[in-house]
């Protein structure tokens, strides 16, 4: 679908046909958006906070897979286990070298993106399914190692208690300030991710999703780009990974397992493939179907009394599948799809094409 | 290494593989007819022991009766999931088709977990534990008494499976609906033009996969007791049916 300006309004150069934010009051939308999420620790309950920081976190590894499988192509369910390696190496640079979290962070996610290269060379042979089944084979090789290499040092099964993160003296052991850490990094992996996509590497991605043959025919190196894009959403899942080890104070190898993969994908998918939007948005609408599979669980005890032990264990998984297949079903292109027909019906109303 | 233990453990890890041949050839089958990779057949092995226990243990009802039944409720369950949420499907990339089947696969998890609780139970045992079979090998170190000692489960399995691959393989041969089926995996298109009604073909597929789904999960139950983590040991097939390629019903069973 072309880009709709609203009526009366014309691209008069280059920069501002590539904006984003392009009137003065979606500016001031903007800066009190972000004073009030900043700000939520003031207003909103604990619980809610933690949620916020957990929607934060899977919003970042989310972005990465919107990288590499809605922009290239690429199908991954792997993503969780990139997120492994780079909580490992936080946890690891922080609690043995005393690193500062804000230090170990980067190199953790380096660290997440050399290890995503490297499972991402299958893709150069392969494509589509068996793509997915040696990303399944990350899945498990990446915990493996944890709990059997170097165990010493990873700790073997048990895995790493890590270290609260430390700034001039603050400590950020609650979610109430914790999750000043994650909107910070949000903001800029959002920043990052919106603008890789709109970049000459974006184009290049797009071009191998839609066609890759034809875009090695047109000059497109489908051996760089196909790294850059595993790196690149490696990177993400690093960074992810190691705001959640430290915010969990806890990493072991099935912290972030197969579930936690699919749940990514699946994430992707309600959200909207291949828009940087859907990432937030399938992020946010998947965690509050989670919630409420928790919230509803007495209701479903009174069902069904013989599970009542584990009964968030049966409906997390049950609610997440369930929407996920009617997602596919009615809605494939996601959320962010039904937003922009939204957008689309009102600037064009009152025609109805 | 002990070489004298050799024939020992080959043949208890080529017993062991008959029933990852039947989950096998489940995931072979659903391929083979509609090329779709359907990862939720751990949970559907899990339901079919699932039924199998509370059909025996629950109801009360001889153990070969709720086998059967567990393998009627299994087909019927595979046709459902069929009609409802792959038929959509036809025509969708091949992302949205793998995560019809993810998605499917945590749906069902945790069905079977609201339906039946998480606690481990105990499945009714068809085979003794502590009586193995011993059989006499004539070769091996000077002295020795050589016996190859299997438990009987292990053996009964790998014939089961046996039997499976094989009466599966016969239906595709011999039997018309197997012919139809074979036709409609080589080209939709040019079956749907001779007459084939492949909208009942994909349905027979997946019911049959459900089938063999119950009988495998049968198979595991008895070795190795009936908890949640049965849906996992579908990742042992994996390998399997990559290995000896997707659509290749000898394959799958060389594959382990």
């Amino acid at each position: 679908m072309t880009i709709q300006r609203p009526a009366g309004e014309f691209d008069y150069s280059y920069a501002f046909d590539m904006a984003t934010i392009r009137r003065g009051w979606q500016w001031a939308l903007l800066v009190v958006f972000i004073i009030a999420l900043y700000t939520l620790p003031f207003y909103a309950s604990q619980s809610i906070v933690s949620l916020a920081n957990r929607i934060g976190i899977t919003i970042i590894a989310v972005q990465g897979l919107n990288l590499l499988t809605g922009y290239t192509g690429q199908i991954s369910i792997g993503q969780a286990a990139f997120m492994t390696v780079g909580g490992y190496i936080s946890a690891l640079l922080v609690n043995n070298l005393g690193w500062s979290f804000f230090l170990a962070l980067p190199i953790a996610a380096l660290g997440a993106g050399v290890v995503g290269l490297f499972f991402g060379l299958p893709s150069l042979r392969v494509k589509g399914f068996y793509l997915a089944m040696a990303t399944l084979a990350a899945q498990f090789i990446i915990p493996w190692f944890t709990r059997q290499a170097f165990p010493e040092v990873l700790n073997g099964a048990q895995g790493l208690n890590v270290q609260v993160p430390m700034l001039l003296g603050v400590k950020f052991n609650e979610p109430s300030r914790y999750i000043y850490i994650t909107l910070s990094v949000l903001i800029i992996t959002t920043i990052i991710a919106h603008n890789i996509s709109r970049s000459r590497l974006g184009r290049a991605f797009v071009a191998i999703r839609d066609n890759d043959l034809a875009a090695e025919l047109l000059g497109v190196n489908l051996f760089k780009y196909k790294l850059q894009a595993f790196f690149l959403a490696s990177v993400f899942a690093g960074v992810a990974g190691a705001l959640s080890a430290h915010s969990l104070r806890h990493i072991n190898s099935e912290t972030f397992n197969l579930v936690d993969s699919i749940l990514l994908l699946g994430t992707l998918v309600v959200g909207g493939l291949g828009t940087n939007l859907g990432a937030i948005l399938g992020a946010i609408t998947v965690e509050l179907i989670i919630e409420g599979a928790t919230l509803s669980a007495p209701f479903f005890v009174k069902l069904f009394p013989a599970t009542a032990a584990g009964m968030i264990q049966a409906l997390r998984p049950l609610f997440f599948g369930v929407v996920l297949m009617l997602f596919l079903i009615f809605e494939p292109r996601g959320l962010a799809h039904r937003w922009e027909l939204t957008k689309a019906a009102w600037r064009l109303r009152p025609f109805s094409h | 290494m002990n070489w004298q233990l050799l024939p020992q453990f080959t043949i208890t890890g080529l017993l062991a593989g008959g029933p990852i041949a039947l989950i096998a050839l489940g995931l072979v089958l659903i391929f083979k007819a509609s090329y779709i990779f359907n990862f939720a057949q751990g949970q559907l092995l899990l339901l079919g022991a699932l039924f199998t226990w509370w059909f025996a243990v629950e109801q009360g009802l001889p153990l070969a009766l709720s086998i059967l039944l567990a393998i009627l409720v299994l087909a019927l369950l595979g046709f459902v999931i069929e009609r409802l949420t792959l038929r959509p499907m036809t025509g969708q990339p091949l992302l949205s088709i793998i995560l019809m089947t993810l998605g499917l696969s945590q749906a069902l998890q945790g069905l079977a977990l609201l339906l039946f609780g998480g606690s481990q139970r105990n499945f009714p045992q068809i085979f003794s534990a502590s009586d193995p079979y011993k059989i006499p090998i004539p070769f091996g170190a000077e002295g020795t008494n050589q016996m190859l000692i299997l438990k009987q489960n292990l053996v009964w399995s790998f014939l089961v499976a046996i039997v499976g691959v094989l009466a599966t393989g016969a239906f595709f041969q011999f039997t018309r609906t197997g012919l139809a089926m074979r036709g409609t995996s080589e080209d939709h298109e040019l079956a749907q033009s001779t007459g084939l009604r492949i909208r009942r073909v994909f349905g027979i597929s997946w019911a049959l996969a459900g089938m063999i789904a119950a009988v495998g999960g049968v198979l595991l139950a008895t070795s190795s007791g009936l908890d949640l983590s049965l849906s996992l040991v579908v990742l042992a097939a994996f390998p399997a049916v990559l290995l000896g390629g997707l659509d290749s019903i000898p394959g799958a069973s060389l594959g382990d």
